[in-house]
This record gives C-alpha cells, sequence and structure tokens, in this order.
C-alpha cells in the first residue's frame, strides 16, 4: 500500500509545540474549504480557519480543534502555525460550553457596543471545541 | 566602649541588607526560569513566523506588500526602547539607554521620533530633549501576549498613517543567565528572512494568493515578533537582577567578615588596656 509514505508534520502555537512527528495524513480547514496533504505534496502556503484538524500517524489518529492560522508545506514538511490546537482528549468541555453561552448571550443582548466579530468567532471557537470533543 | 557598640550597629545593618539582596535574588531566579520559559517556547513560533514571510515575499517580486516594501523617502524614524519598569539590576538599564544615545546621535534623518515601554527608560529621557510621543508603563508588572498586541498595532498604525518611514526596537536579547545583549531590531518595515534564492521550489501554491496572506500574516508576524522581545527583555532583566544580586549579597559578606574583625581586634585592644590599667593600678599601690 502506498499510504506508508510518512512526512514530518510540526503543529507550532504562539505558547509551546503542540505536535512533532512523522505522519500519514493531515486534513486540515483551509480558507477554501477542508484540504488534505499527503508525503511529497507540492509547496503549498494557505490560512486555516477555525474548524477540526486530523492527523493520522503511523498507527493512530489524532483531532485537535483548531482556531485558526497559517499552513506551509515545504519539502515534505507540514507546518501549521495556529493560534491554538487542543487535542480532543484535552478540551475541556465544561470551559466551552461556557464560552458558548456567554458568546451567544452577548450575541442576543445585541448591545450596540459589542464586538460583533469577536462574539461570533469565539462562538465558532466554542462550538468547534464542542464537535471535536464529542468525537472521542 | 562606643566604637565598639557602632560597630556592632554597623554589622548587624549590614548583615539584614545581605539578607535582602539574598531574597531578592532568589526571586530573580524564580522568575527567570519562569521567563525562560515563555520565551523559549514562543521563539519557534515568531522564527516559523519569519521564515514563511520570507517565502511569501520571495514570491512577490515586483508588486511588493506595503509593511514589507522599503520606502525611498527615510525622513522620519521612530525609536522603540524597551527597558525595564524597575531598577536593581545592574547596569541593565543603563546599557539599553545607553545604546539608544548613540544610535539617535548616528541618526541623521530630520525627525526622530521616541515611543519607551517600561518605566525607566521614560524617566530618563523625558527630562532631555528627545521627543517621546508615546510610553507605555507597568506591562511587564504582568506580562501578557495582549500587551504586544496593543503596541504592535499602534506602532503599525503610525508606520501606515506615514508618521514614521522606519521603525527601530532597541532592547535586550536573552542569550543565557549569564549573557545578554543590546541589539537593535528593524520592526518595520518588516525585512523578510530569504534563504537561498536557488533552493526554492517553483510552482508553489497559495491560496487565496500571496497578497492575501501576507495581508493576515504580517500583522500576526508583528505582534508574535513585539511579543518575543517584550519576552526576551523581560528575561534578560531577571537575569541581570540576579546577577547583581548575587554580587551584592557577595560583597555584604565581605564587608561583614572585614567588620567582624575589625570588632575583634577592638574588642581585644580594649581587654588589653583594661588589663594594664588594672595591672597598673596594682602596682601603683604596692607602691
Amino acid at each position: 500500500m502506498d499510504g506508508e509514505k510518512l512526512f514530518t508534520l510540526e503543529i507550532v502555537t504562539p505558547t509551546r509545540i503542540e505536535f512533532r512527528g512523522e505522519v500519514k495524513h493531515v486534513r486540515a480547514p483551509g480558507v477554501a474549504g477542508y484540504f488534505g496533504i499527503l508525503a511529497n505534496h507540492t509547496p503549498f502556503l494557505t490560512t486555516v480557519k477555525i474548524g477540526a484538524l486530523t492527523v493520522q500517524a503511523k498507527a493512530e489518529t489524532f483531532y485537535f480543534a483548531t482556531s485558526g492560522g497559517f499552513a506551509e508545506v515545504l519539502n515534505n514538511k507540514m507546518t501549521l502555525l495556529v493560534q491554538s490546537a487542543e487535542q480532543a482528549t484535552d478540551i475541556d468541555v465544561r470551559r466551552a460550553e461556557g464560552a458558548k453561552k456567554r458568546a451567544e448571550k452577548r450575541l442576543a443582548e445585541k448591545n450596540p457596543d459589542t464586538d460583533l466579530e469577536r462574539a461570533k468567532a469565539a462562538l465558532l471557537r466554542a462550538l468547534n471545541r464542542i464537535s471535536i470533543a464529542s468525537r472521542n | 566602649m562606643a566604637t565598639l557598640r557602632h560597630i556592632r550597629r554597623r554589622i548587624a545593618s549590614v548583615r539584614s541588607t545581605q539578607q535582602i539582596t539574598k531574597a531578592m535574588k532568589m526571586v530573580a531566579a524564580a522568575k527567570l526560569r519562569k521567563a525562560q520559559n515563555r520565551l523559549e517556547s514562543t521563539r519557534p513560533y515568531a522564527g516559523e513566523m519569519a521564515e514563511v514571510i520570507g517565502h511569501l515575499a520571495a514570491q512577490l517580486k515586483r508588486k511588493k506588500h506595503p509593511l514589507i516594501e522599503q520606502r525611498r523617502k527615510q525622513d522620519q524614524i521612530c525609536f522603540v526602547l524597551i527597558t525595564a519598569d524597575k531598577g536593581l539590576c545592574g547596569s541593565f538599564n543603563t546599557n539599553i539607554i545607553r545604546r539608544l544615545d548613540g544610535e539617535w546621535e548616528a541618526c541623521t534623518a530630520p525627525e526622530k521620533y521616541l515611543v519607551t515601554v517600561g518605566r525607566k527608560g521614560y524617566d530618563f529621557f523625558r527630562r532631555r530633549r528627545f521627543t517621546i510621543i508615546n510610553h507605555y508603563m507597568d506591562v511587564f508588572k504582568e506580562l501578557e501576549f495582549k500587551h504586544a498586541q496593543t503596541i504592535a498595532s499602534e506602532l503599525i498604525r503610525l508606520y501606515t498613517a506615514k508618521k514614521a518611514d522606519r521603525i527601530l526596537v532597541v532592547h535586550s536579547h536573552f542569550k543565557s543567565a549569564a549573557q545578554h545583549e543590546v541589539v537593535v531590531e528593524q520592526f518595520l518595515p518588516i525585512q523578510p528572512v530569504i534563504r537561498d534564492r536557488e533552493r526554492f521550489p517553483v510552482g508553489f501554491i497559495f491560496e487565496p494568493n500571496p497578497m492575501k496572506i501576507l495581508d493576515e500574516i504580517c500583522p500576526r508576524h508583528l505582534d508574535v515578533q513585539m511579543w518575543r522581545m517584550l519576552l526576551e527583555n523581560n528575561t534578560s532583566e531577571f537575569a541581570a537582577r540576579m546577577t547583581a544580586m548575587e554580587t551584592a549579597t557577595e560583597n555584604a559578606g565581605d564587608m561583614i567578615k572585614e567588620l567582624v574583625l575589625f570588632y575583634n581586634k577592638a574588642r581585644q585592644a580594649a581587654i588589653t588596656k583594661e588589663l594594664n590599667e588594672i595591672v597598673g593600678g596594682a602596682e601603683a599601690l604596692k607602691g
């Protein structure tokens, strides 16, 4: 099977290196929709949206919730520069539920002072976390 | 005897000072460890970001992004000075201030501005002829990413409003607990690191396109660079304070040793004198 070809993946966030290792396949949320990367992909650079990140390593599959950033594929190495990336098992669902409620309340209030874009982004991040946590 | 009591009092005073410097040293060491961890986890992200920008910039040969393009006119230069909020860290602040002074004198642009981060730099330059257009204080009390974002976005605004043609940051670069040096880094326009051109691949795919990606990545990059520089400076500050307090503790120890020696000598002299007096008195009585 050809699926055994590997490439290096690095998920870097401002506070730490979240993942580093050899993987078979990565699925990530790009600006133009989800995209998949296999070994020996052509050089590629894109912006990444809030969404689910699926990483197929040699034996296991990891799910991450990401909140946007950039992805670069070059010389058989993929670098994900993202604001945050949390593994499904590490997600604090209760906190995400709280964030969801807060964001919904803020959007429902229709207060002219609230930053709508920010509240919407917060809601999206919370929903994303909840949906990925439930996969596990 | 009065002098004996004086010496004793001085020893006690030096001892309590030593206790304070020792405590400060330990606090600085603990904070240094924390700051160093934060810095070391930020460096990879900042480095990768700079590299991605390099790749993007290499693609756009003729058209340049407004935050990357070097302006032909270099009339207004903005200096950003990062110092600590507090002293008691040896020559740490003085070194940064002196470096800025040198750069300022060497700069021939007709208009020069200063933006200060940290209390010490602000206190020093506000009394002099320098034009300080903005200052940030107490950011190091509880350093957070949002501080870097605020500073970076205000600097970007300054640059895009054409109030500055170049923005330089003077700060301390952290190497190790024993080594840190003052450096000058160009903040804007961004200088992309372009590594050897020949190995650069053709047929790079960009989504949506290089310009759009740069629009998004440049401000993020600047936030992260500012954050990194604040952390570098903060970590160096703790390292400098730790060294300064270590030296102070040692010096206090030397001083105590000397004073104790002096005290013992004085005490011995007093005893000898008293004995002499007693013997002398007894001799006199014998007649």
